[in-house]
């Protein structure tokens, strides 16, 4: 008994303990991703997580220019816009061809947004498409000839050219939608530098090169896009040799694998903004100076520094500075001045009254909102403000903060990720976007100026005319704060030693079409 | 027998559809839908309107449920609106790996149990049964994601004996002896807990049966000491061993939430933890379903092996 006990354990033990294939084989890149991703229809997913890939199986008809937010032609080889602003018209690029081998041309780019925005459209029941909203300014979709196609929009709309470089903007082969109707987001077809080779549930996406791709054939064979939910995990075969690269590493262990010669940590800062929603319609925070007390007296240096440990920038205003061409230069963030806090509560007649506090487990850009939420309150403490948290799961939170906060909160925590300058203040700082008009401006924020900037900014194409506007709404909100501007996340990623030529965008996307792995 | 087992099967089908009727109010009464989880920080009242109207939840919920009701009994589990894939390919692709994970732990945890429990009653209050006792002491307390990351930490990254994560090799790979590497770590996390039990409880079903007359007998009529413990006393202890193991399975598959996670194990546990989260209704709905009537079946299959067991059940 004990000797055929002792002979299976070591048969077992031999057979369960061949070496572990820890190297990744070379021009093979494996990226851990951070869940499953939900489709490969770029029109019908809102994650970034899912962007990563697309970004790389798809073009649109402009992209981002390398290492910025500005776009420039990819798909579209040069375009016109009307002096009214609502006709734009795109030469496209000759010769491309879908993964499929059927052309891209006009008809296949009306195609795909006619099956985004119009119901009638015979695979308009492919979708649902929840990120359309993105073109609703588009009216009409022309293909004027083989190469040319022309966008009449209902109105002026400045973020178009930027909304377009989304992947919600990617063209996908409409042959391939025709053939695979609901299944296409499992069998995607596209132009990209990398096309779709094999996606097994739960385990592993593998794109492989697109020799004939239009911008040069990219240097790896094969991408595997691994996804690994649990963050320690992710670190775990990031450790053991299973992933080449790793995105969304935790603040705990950067600085382990900074210390680590096998490994090269990425960073760059995106258009994300984390703040803190005030109610600005009744208590305390309807007066402008507490409001700025707050600012004041909240120690972001030591949110982002401590808590997140490096791993965001203190913010100054409502816009990003990863929107460069946009951001205003001259806007510094509110100093940490308790003293200056505490004369303008005084000077305001504050009277203690107790503040309620939104604060969200997690989410979407959130970084750490609980501990974020109990340094926050401390600060505020220290200046004679109560502050009492309620907490709540993401999705409960939403649900709270959406609707606005009128006779349930004075403050929420929020953050948000964009593409353009225009999206968050005018989504959020509008008066004509409260939440009972279908905005997210939760607190109430209304300050006439802001708005006729914000809204001369959509109708305006000129880059440095929209500039100057977003330039003096940046000031004006700077000073009024509606809320209280913490941090702008930065993005981070880590590659192995051999991973070369790896750039992290400020778009957040994963760009891989350069990258080689020799 | 057979008359028995259609009985309990009968019986199972108002506790199924009972509990699909829980998990679809739970569902409802939760704050937060799936369109606000798709479109996240995009989901002004018009957007969420509108996926809504898409996904086919502006009905009323008793007409939802009639629909995914009349649905199911043809076979057809909807569609899952965060993976747009149909619900049922996911959830048996799903739930097969939790089988996988789930039979290896329980089969780990009922030789180790059942062996160290026989050990321990046999050598009671010796050296082999203190160090058992100690072992299934620390193994019942040890909290499993914590051993969990421990055994990667060492195996995987130190070590780099077994893969951290995942149910196949990514490349190459895909066969059996690939498949028993990759499920070797969290196997062992899944069954510690389980043996423990498993081991405590089948030390005393064994002294109570080593302290019955008939063992005396058999010891009298000069029966070698192996032939008392494994013919008549372990074969009797085993009946009230048995249904344990059986609860020990219900268990393991409700542990393999915590394992599938931190192994990144495909299984059906970390899919409704992402369903619940992203409000993906149906895909709940049809994970709950599946993993109850599996429940009920293994439950079914602990009697009926109990019943075969022990002659005054039959």
């Amino acid at each position: 008994m004990k000797k055929l006990l002792a002979a299976a354990i070591t048969a077992a033990g031999v057979l369960l303990a061949s070496p572990a294939l820890s190297q990744t084989p070379p021009n093979v890149l494996v990226v851990g991703q951070i869940a499953e991703p939900k489709s490969m229809d770029p029109h019908a997913v809102t994650a970034v997580n899912d962007f990563r890939i697309l970004v790389n199986v798809y073009d649109g008809l402009t992209r981002y220019k390398d290492g910025t937010l500005e776009v420039e032609p990819s798909l579209a080889e040069s375009w016109t816009i009307s002096d009214d602003g609502k006709t734009y018209t795109f030469k496209l690029r000759q010769g491309v061809v879908f993964h499929d081998g059927t052309p891209f041309n006009a008809e296949a780019v009306k195609f795909n947004f006619d099956r985004m925005l119009n119901e009638d459209h015979p695979f308009h029941d492919t979708g649902p498409f929840p990120l359309a909203f993105f073109f609703s300014a588009v009216d009409e979709v022309i293909a004027v000839d083989e190469t040319t196609v022309e966008f009449r929009l209902k109105e002026p709309f400045a973020p178009f050219l930027s909304n377009l470089a989304y992947p919600t903007g990617l063209i996908v082969s409409p042959t391939a939608v025709e053939e695979s109707g609901k299944d296409f987001g499992r069998n995607p077809v596209g132009t990209g530098a990398f096309r779709f080779a094999e996606w097994d549930a739960n385990a592993k996406l593998v794109v492989t090169r697109n020799e004939d791709y239009w911008d040069g054939p990219p240097p790896l064979e094969a991408v595997i896009y691994r996804p690994i939910t649990d963050a320690n995990t992710r670190i775990a075969e990031m450790l053991s040799g299973g992933l080449d690269v790793m995105v969304e590493v935790p603040p705990d262990n950067l600085a382990q694998l900074r210390d680590d010669a096998a490994f090269t940590v990425h960073e760059q800062a995106g258009p994300h903004v984390w703040f803190l929603i005030l109610n600005t319609k009744e208590g305390p925070f309807a007066k402008k100076a507490i409001r700025q007390a707050a600012n004041y007296a909240i120690d972001k240096k030591a949110l982002t520094e401590n808590i997140l440990q490096g791993t965001a920038a203190i913010a100054a205003g409502p816009t990003p500075p990863a929107f460069a061409w946009a951001y205003n230069e001259e806007l510094q963030p509110y100093p940490h001045d308790p003293d200056k806090a505490k004369q303008l509560l005084a000077e305001a007649g504050y009277d203690g009254e107790e503040l309620t506090f939104y604060v969200t487990e997690g989410g979407s850009g959130m970084l750490d909102p609980i501990a974020m939420g109990t340094a926050i309150q401390a600060d505020l403490q220290a200046v004679g403000m109560k502050v009492k948290i309620e907490t709540y799961e993401w999705n409960t939170f939403l649900g709270k903060v959406n609707p606005g906060l009128e006779g349930k909160a004075d403050m929420a925590e929020m953050a948000w990720m964009t593409n353009d300058p225009d999206t968050l203040p005018f989504l959020a700082l509008r008066s004509q976007a409260m939440p009972d008009k279908g905005g997210f401006n939760s607190g109430y924020y209304a300050n006439e100026k802001v708005d006729e900037l914000l809204n001369k900014a959509r109708a305006v194409t000129d880059q440095g005319e929209r500039a100057k506007l977003y330039k003096r709404m940046q000031e004006i909100v700077h000073e009024d704060a509606p809320w209280v501007f913490v941090a702008n996340w930065k993005q981070n990623a880590v590659t192995g030693a051999n991973v070369e030529n790896f750039k992290l965008q400020p778009s957040f996307f994963l760009m891989l079409q350069d990258v080689a792995k020799p | 027998m057979a008359a028995y087992i259609a009985k309990r099967l009968l019986a199972a089908i108002p506790v199924l559809f009972g509990l699909s009727i829980i998990v679809f109010l739970i569902m409802a009464m939760i704050p937060g839908d799936p369109a606000t989880a798709i479109l996240g920080s995009y989901a002004t009242p018009e957007n969420v309107a509108k996926l809504n109207a898409d996904l086919g939840l502006d009905k009323s919920l008793p007409q939802q449920y009639l629909i995914w009701l009349g649905n199911i009994l043809q076979g057809d589990f909807g569609r899952s609106y965060a993976l747009n894939r149909p619900v049922l390919d996911e959830v048996l692709e799903r739930f097969s790996a939790t089988l996988i994970l789930a039979g290896t732990a329980l089969v780990l945890c009922s030789i180790l149990g059942l062996l160290a429990g026989v050990v321990s009653a046999v050598r009671q209050y010796g050296l082999a049964d203190k160090a058992i006792t100690v072992l299934v002491l620390v193994g019942i307390s040890t909290p499993s994601f914590w051993l969990g990351l421990l055994l990667i930490l060492v195996f995987a990254v130190k070590i780099r004996l077994f893969p951290a994560s995942g149910m196949y090799a990514i490349y190459g790979g895909g066969d059996l002896p690939d498949l028993l590497h990759h499920l070797f770590l969290p196997a062992l996390t899944l069954a510690v807990v389980a043996t423990g039990v498993i081991a405590r409880l089948t030390r005393t079903a064994m002294l109570e049966v080593l302290r019955q007359d008939y063992i005396r007998t058999a010891r009298a009529k000069g029966l070698t000491e192996r032939r008392v413990i494994y013919r008549h006393a372990f074969k009797a202890a085993l009946v009230s061993v048995i249904p344990v193991i059986g609860i020990q399975a219900g268990f393991v598959l409700g542990g393999a939430v915590y394992i599938e996670t931190v192994f990144q194990w495909p299984g059906i546990g970390s899919m409704l933890v992402n369903a619940i989260s992203t409000r993906d209704l149906l895909l709940v709905q049809g994970g709950v379903v599946v993993v109850a009537a599996a429940y009920v079946l293994f439950n079914l299959a602990a009697d009926v092996v109990q019943t075969l067991l022990d002659p005054r059940l039959r």
